[in-house]
C-alpha cells in the first residue's frame, strides 16, 4: 500500500514513526469556544493569501501621477501612485476587487477572533499554570495583529487614512524625551515624509507577518506539549483529555472549519463593500474628511482620545502633552494588565498548583467581574468614538455627548462589574446548596453516559 | 452506533455539497471569464468553500468515529534528579568559562562595542529632529496662496468663510497649511500680532494641537474651529482659544500684512511651535 511505503521512506530518514503515531491518535477535546483560536488561524492563513495577490498589485509611493485609469470619476486627478495602485486593484485587476475586500474582512475578523479566544481563555482560567507562557505569547500576537491592521489600513493613501497616520505619528510625538527621535526614526522625518508609505508597507507585508508567523509556531508548538484544556464532565480529570482523536475526525471537521472560514470571508468581501477608497478621494496635504473612524478595534482608543479630558503637564519648561495618557499610556497599561494577569491572580489567590479542568465565568464571580467590567470600560470607549455621529444624529451638541462618555468610561464599568459579581456569586452559591441538598439524586440519575 | 434513516442520507446529504462546492467553483471559472463580477465572485467562493466546509464537518460529525477517546496527560515537569542534572551542567560549563576571566571581560566589550555598532543603521533611518519641528516654511513677505497655488486678496474671502492657505511656492507643505478666516468684525475679542492686516481677517495653523488631524470645519455663527477628528473646538474670534473637547492649546495665529497690490502675506513664521504637543516644545 502506498501509505506503508511512505511511511517506511520517511522513518528510515527521521526515526519519526512514533510521533506521528500519537499525533494521529491525539485527543481534542471538543466544544465550540475552542474553535475562536483556530478562527484566527484561518483567518490569517486567508489574510497571507490575499495579502501576497494584493502585494504583487500595491506601489507603495507617494510619488504623484495623473489617474487614467477606467474609474470615470477620478480620470485626470492627480494623486499618489499607492492610491492609483489601489484604484487598479479594484477595477481592472479581475478578482482585484473581491480579494481586497476579503483581505479587509478577514483583518476584521482575525482581531475579532482573537479577542474572543482572548476572552474565552480569561474567563475559564485557562490561563493559568502551565499556560501561563502561552498566555504571554498570545498577548503579542493580538499587540502585533492589532498593530498591523493599523498599518495595513494606512496603505491606500486615500484621505480618511491620512488621518489614521496624523495620530500615531501624534501618539509617538508625545512620548517623553524620544518623542521627536521616534518619529524621526520610525516616520523618516517630521510629518508626511514622503518614505513613510514604504516603512509601513514593509511592516505590514514583511516584518510584523513574519514576527506573528514565529509567535503562531510558538504557540501551536506549547499548546502540543501541554495539550488542551477541557470542562469538567464524566470521566474527565486533570491527567487525561477527553474528546474526538486527531486524525480523521478532528482533522476533518478543522478542515472543515478552515473552509467556512474562507466561505465567509468571501462572501463578505463579494456581497459587502468595505473601504470604497475611490468615494474617500485622495488624500492631499489639506485634506480631511468627517466623519473620520478607524476600523472596530482600534475605537477604543480613538475614543479615549475623545473623552480624555484637556490636561496636560507643564513642569519646569518642559511638557507632556494630553495626547499622552489616552494614546501611549492607556494602551501600555491595557497590555501591561494582560501581560501580568496570571502572575496576579496566582498570587492574590494563593493558587500556583497546575490546572487542566476549565472554571466557569461563576466558579470565578470577581474574575469574571474584573473581566466583564474591563470588556465594558474598552465598550464604552468604542461607543464614544462616535460621539460626532451621535451629536448630529439626535442634534445635540458634542460637547454633551463627550461629558456623557466621560462619566459613562467611569461609572459603567464599576456598576456593570458589581452587578455581574453579585449574579455570578448568587448562582454559584444556589448551585452549591442545590448540590449539597440533592447530591444523592443526582449520583442516582448520572448513569446515562452523555 | 448510529442506525436508521439519519446514516443512510448523510453520504448523499455530504456528496451533494461537495458537488455544490464543485458548481461554485465552475460557476467562478464562468464569471471571472465572463469578464469578472465581484459580487457574482463572492459568491461563487462562499458556495465553493462553504460546500466544502459543510462537506467535511457533516462527514466528521455523522460518518467517522468520535469517541469519546481518552488520552491520558503527560506530567509537565521532569523528575527532580533531571533538574539537577540541567543545573550542574549549566554550573560546570560556567566554571569553565569563568577560569578565563580575561578573556570574558574581551568579550563582553567586544559584544558592547559591536552593539553600539549597531545603531548606526538605526540612525540611517532618519534625519536629527533640530529645528524641524520648531518652525515651518513662513517668514516675514511669503505671499498666501490655495492649495491650486492661487495668490490670496485681502478682500477676496467672504465674512463667514474659510480658505486653506499654504506658502507661495509649498502647495503640499504638511505642517505649514493655515487656515483663513474672514470674521464678523463686531465679535472679534481677542488681541493679536502684527496688526497691520485688516481686523477681520485671521489666519491659523491649520494643524490641530491635539493629535495633529487638520482643523477643516467652521461654523460661521459660533465663529469656531472645529477638528473632525476628536471634536475639539476653536474660538476663531478670540486667537483660536480652546473651548470644546480634548485641546488644550491654541492654534499657533500666522502674523499677516498686506502689500502694495492687494496679496496677504505673511508678517513671519508662526510665533510658537505648530500642531501636536512634544517634550521640549516650550524649549524653542
Amino acid at each position: 500500500m502506498i501509505a506503508r511505503r511512505v511511511v517506511r521512506w520517511l522513518d528510515d530518514r527521521l526515526a519519526a514513526a512514533p510521533f506521528a503515531h500519537t499525533t494521529l491518535n491525539r485527543v481534542f477535546p471538543d466544544h465550540f469556544s475552542f474553535l475562536l483560536g483556530e478562527v484566527a488561524l484561518y483567518c490569517f492563513i486567508v489574510l497571507l493569501a490575499t495579502g501576497t495577490f494584493l502585494a504583487m498589485f500595491f506601489e507603495p509611493s507617494v510619488s504623484e501621477v495623473v489617474y487614467q485609469g477606467s474609474y470615470e470619476p477620478l480620470r485626470g486627478v492627480t494623486m499618489s501612485r499607492a492610491y492609483a495602485s489601489v484604484l487598479d486593484i479594484s477595477f481592472e485587476v479581475r478578482l482585484g476587487l473581491l480579494i481586497r475586500q476579503m483581505h479587509h474582512w478577514a483583518s476584521l475578523l482575525f482581531a475579532g477572533s482573537i479577542l474572543l479566544h482572548l476572552a474565552r481563555i480569561f474567563f475559564t482560567g485557562a490561563f493559568r499554570r502551565p499556560r501561563e507562557i502561552n498566555w504571554l505569547v498570545g498577548v503579542g500576537l493580538l499587540v502585533l495583529g492589532l498593530f498591523n491592521g493599523w498599518a495595513g489600513y494606512l496603505l491606500p493613501g486615500d484621505t480618511l487614512h491620512g488621518t489614521g497616520l496624523r495620530l500615531g505619528y501624534a501618539i509617538a510625538l508625545s512620548v517623553p524625551v524620544i518623542g521627536p527621535w521616534l518619529v524621526f526614526l520610525l516616520f523618516g522625518g517630521e510629518y508626511q515624509s514622503p518614505q513613510i508609505l514604504s516603512r509601513l508597507f514593509v511592516a505590514h507585508v514583511y516584518i510584523v507577518p513574519l514576527m506573528i508567523l514565529g509567535l503562531i509556531s510558538v504557540h501551536m508548538a506549547i499548546l502540543w506539549r501541554q495539550k488542551h484544556t477541557q470542562f469538567r464532565g464524566p470521566g474527565r480529570t486533570q491527567t487525561n483529555v477527553v474528546g474526538e482523536k486527531m486524525w480523521p475526525a478532528y482533522a476533518a471537521k478543522a478542515g472543515g472549519l478552515f473552509f467556512a472560514v474562507v466561505a465567509v470571508v468571501g462572501l463578505l468581501g463579494g456581497l459587502v463593500q468595505i473601504s470604497p477608497v475611490w468615494l474617500y478621494l485622495p488624500d492631499t496635504p489639506a485634506a480631511v474628511t468627517s466623519p473620520a473612524q478607524p476600523d472596530w478595534y482600534f475605537g477604543w482608543l480613538d475614543g479615549a482620545l475623545r473623552v480624555f479630558p484637556a490636561w496636560e503637564i507643564q513642569a519646569f519648561g518642559f511638557e507632556i502633552p494630553a495626547v499622552f495618557f489616552p494614546g501611549v499610556l492607556l494602551p501600555t497599561l491595557s497590555v501591561l494588565l494582560l501581560v501580568m494577569w496570571p502572575f496576579l491572580e496566582a498570587r492574590f489567590s494563593k493558587d500556583t498548583g497546575p490546572h487542566h479542568l476549565l472554571e466557569r465565568p461563576r466558579d470565578r464571580p470577581l474574575r469574571s467581574a474584573i473581566g466583564v467590567g474591563l470588556i465594558t470600560f474598552y465598550g464604552v470607549l468604542l461607543a464614544a468614538a462616535g460621539n460626532d455621529v451621535y451629536a448630529r444624529t439626535f442634534s445635540v451638541p458634542v460637547l454633551q455627548v463627550t461629558n456623557v462618555f466621560r462619566v459613562l468610561t467611569l461609572v459603567l464599568p464599576v456598576v456593570i462589574g458589581f452587578a455581574t459579581f453579585r449574579m455570578l456569586r448568587s448562582l454559584r452559591d444556589r448551585e452549591i446548596s442545590r448540590m449539597s441538598e440533592g447530591a444523592v439524586a443526582v449520583a442516582g440519575g448520572a448513569g446515562s453516559d452523555d | 452506533m448510529k442506525g436508521g434513516p439519519a446514516e443512510e442520507r448523510a453520504p448523499r446529504l455530504i456528496a451533494l455539497s461537495f458537488l455544490v462546492s464543485a458548481l461554485g467553483s465552475a460557476g467562478l471559472g464562468i464569471v471571472y471569464l465572463a469578464g469578472g463580477h465581484t459580487q457574482a465572485e463572492g459568491l461563487m467562493v462562499g458556495i465553493a468553500f462553504g460546500g466544502l466546509a459543510f462537506g467535511l464537518v457533516a462527514w466528521s460529525k455523522y460518518l467517522m468515529p468520535n469517541g469519546p477517546f481518552v488520552e491520558e496527560r503527560d506530567s509537565l515537569s521532569s523528575e527532580d534528579h533531571e533538574r539537577e542534572k540541567v543545573a550542574a551542567d549549566f554550573a560546570r560549563g560556567g566554571r569553565q568559562i569563568g577560569r578565563r576571566r580575561f578573556l570574558g571581560w574581551s568579550l563582553a566589550a567586544a559584544m558592547g562595542a559591536l552593539g553600539v555598532a549597531m545603531l548606526f543603521p538605526v540612525r540611517s533611518l532618519g534625519s536629527r529632529p533640530g529645528r524641524d519641528l520648531f518652525e515651518t516654511a513662513w517668514a516675514d513677505g511669503i505671499r498666501l496662496v490655495t492649495s491650486d497655488g492661487e495668490p490670496v486678496r485681502a478682500d477676496e474671502l467672504a465674512v463667514g468663510t474659510l480658505l486653506s492657505v499654504f506658502p507661495e511656492g509649498r502647495t503640499n507643505d504638511a505642517d505649514a497649511q493655515a487656515v483663513l478666516v474672514r470674521l464678523r468684525i463686531d465679535r472679534r475679542t481677542g488681541g493679536r500680532p502684527g496688526a497691520q492686516a485688516p481686523e477681520d481677517l485671521v489666519a491659523y495653523s491649520k494643524i490641530c494641537t491635539h493629535a495633529g488631524c487638520l482643523v477643516g470645519l467652521y461654523d460661521p455663527r459660533s465663529q469656531n474651529l472645529l477638528c473632525p477628528c476628536h471634536q475639539g473646538a476653536f474660538d476663531a474670534a478670540d486667537g483660536a482659544r480652546p473651548i470644546a473637547g480634548p485641546v488644550t492649546r491654541r492654534l499657533p495665529e500666522l502674523p499677516l500684512r498686506v502689500d502694495g497690490q492687494g496679496f496677504l502675506r505673511a508678517a513671519g513664521d508662526f510665533p510658537e511651535p505648530v500642531g501636536v504637543g512634544f517634550w521640549n516644545r516650550g524649549r524653542s
